[in-house]
């Protein structure tokens, strides 16, 4: 066992921990922030596959911005100390019975395709990196690029639109 | 690191999603939940595009980079989604000062 495949296996273990503490726990705080770490132990995945711009990109836009945000919006309703009423016992089971299934389906449905085995180039290659990326992105993705510029002027405006007290 | 690994993890890590979306009844945390999914997805792209161009690298050298462009303007998506839901959350707060999406029955009568 090598050094990438400890590291694997370490973030592997942040990454779902976090993601069931996010679930699991009562403070919607409490939540926020382990989605933090969740959200840095897959931009540490990213890293290990050696695609160091979206690693970036990731602990910018949901680190960085998205969580800030849900924070903001959070302490603003001042939730965090209001828990959650009557929690459906039923519902609860229910759901988790239905959400382990569907991971129990997928899971049986791969182990029954053929070529699981093939390996994922780790820690080498340099497709990931800003300039590749960079060049692809302003040659042949440049129009869906400024397209989003458009998409992220009309969830702005919809945003205000939305949130804005009506008199 | 084999493909397999990557397709368990991303497919846990939905699974988990799905089971939050499901359980809870505190929009927010359903919403964060939709972010986990995303996330899921976005990693098994990455890791998918690893993967081809372990292999086919030497033939087609932007078949790889191309799956990355997609997960970044996925990530441009979920930022714009994530602005205008929290804004609808705010606005479900003004309206019934709770968060709870059991109560988001306005429109049955």
């Amino acid at each position: 066992m090598n050094i990438t495949q400890i590291l694997f296996w370490i973030l592997s273990v942040l990454t779902l921990g976090g993601a069931i503490m996010v679930i699991t726990s009562k403070n919607v705080i409490h939540s926020i922030l382990f989605l933090i770490i969740t959200f840095f132990a897959i931009s540490g995945h990213y890293v290990l596959l050696n695609a160091q711009f979206l690693a970036i990109v990731n602990i910018i836009v949901y680190a960085g911005a998205i969580m800030v945000l849900f924070l903001f919006v959070v302490m603003l309703m001042n939730l965090n100390s209001a828990a959650e009423p009557q929690r459906n016992k039923y519902l609860l089971y229910g759901g988790t019975i239905a959400g382990s299934s569907l991971l129990l389906v997928l899971v049986a449905a791969l182990k029954q395709s053929a070529d699981t085995s093939q390996l994922v180039q780790m820690k080498t290659g340099d497709i990931g990196l800003v300039s590749n990326l960079g060049k692809a992105l302003f040659t042949n993705y440049v129009f869906p690029f400024e397209i989003s510029s458009v998409l992220f002027l009309s969830a702005m405006v919809g945003a205000v639109i939305i949130s804005k007290q009506e008199r | 690191m084999e493909i397999s690994n990557y397709i368990i993890l991303a497919t846990a890590l939905f699974a988990i999603g799905v089971i939050g979306v499901l359980t809870r009844r505190n929009s927010i945390i359903i919403f964060m939940c939709v972010e986990l999914m995303l996330n899921a997805a976005n990693l098994l792209l990455v890791a998918f595009s690893q993967m081809h161009n372990l292999r086919l690298g030497k033939y087609y050298p932007t078949l790889a980079s191309d799956a990355q462009i997609f997960v970044f303007f996925s990530m441009v998506v979920a930022a714009a989604e994530v602005s205008v839901g929290l804004a609808i959350i705010v606005m479900l707060y003004r309206n019934t000062r709770s968060v709870d999406v059991n109560f988001l029955n306005r429109l049955k009568n």
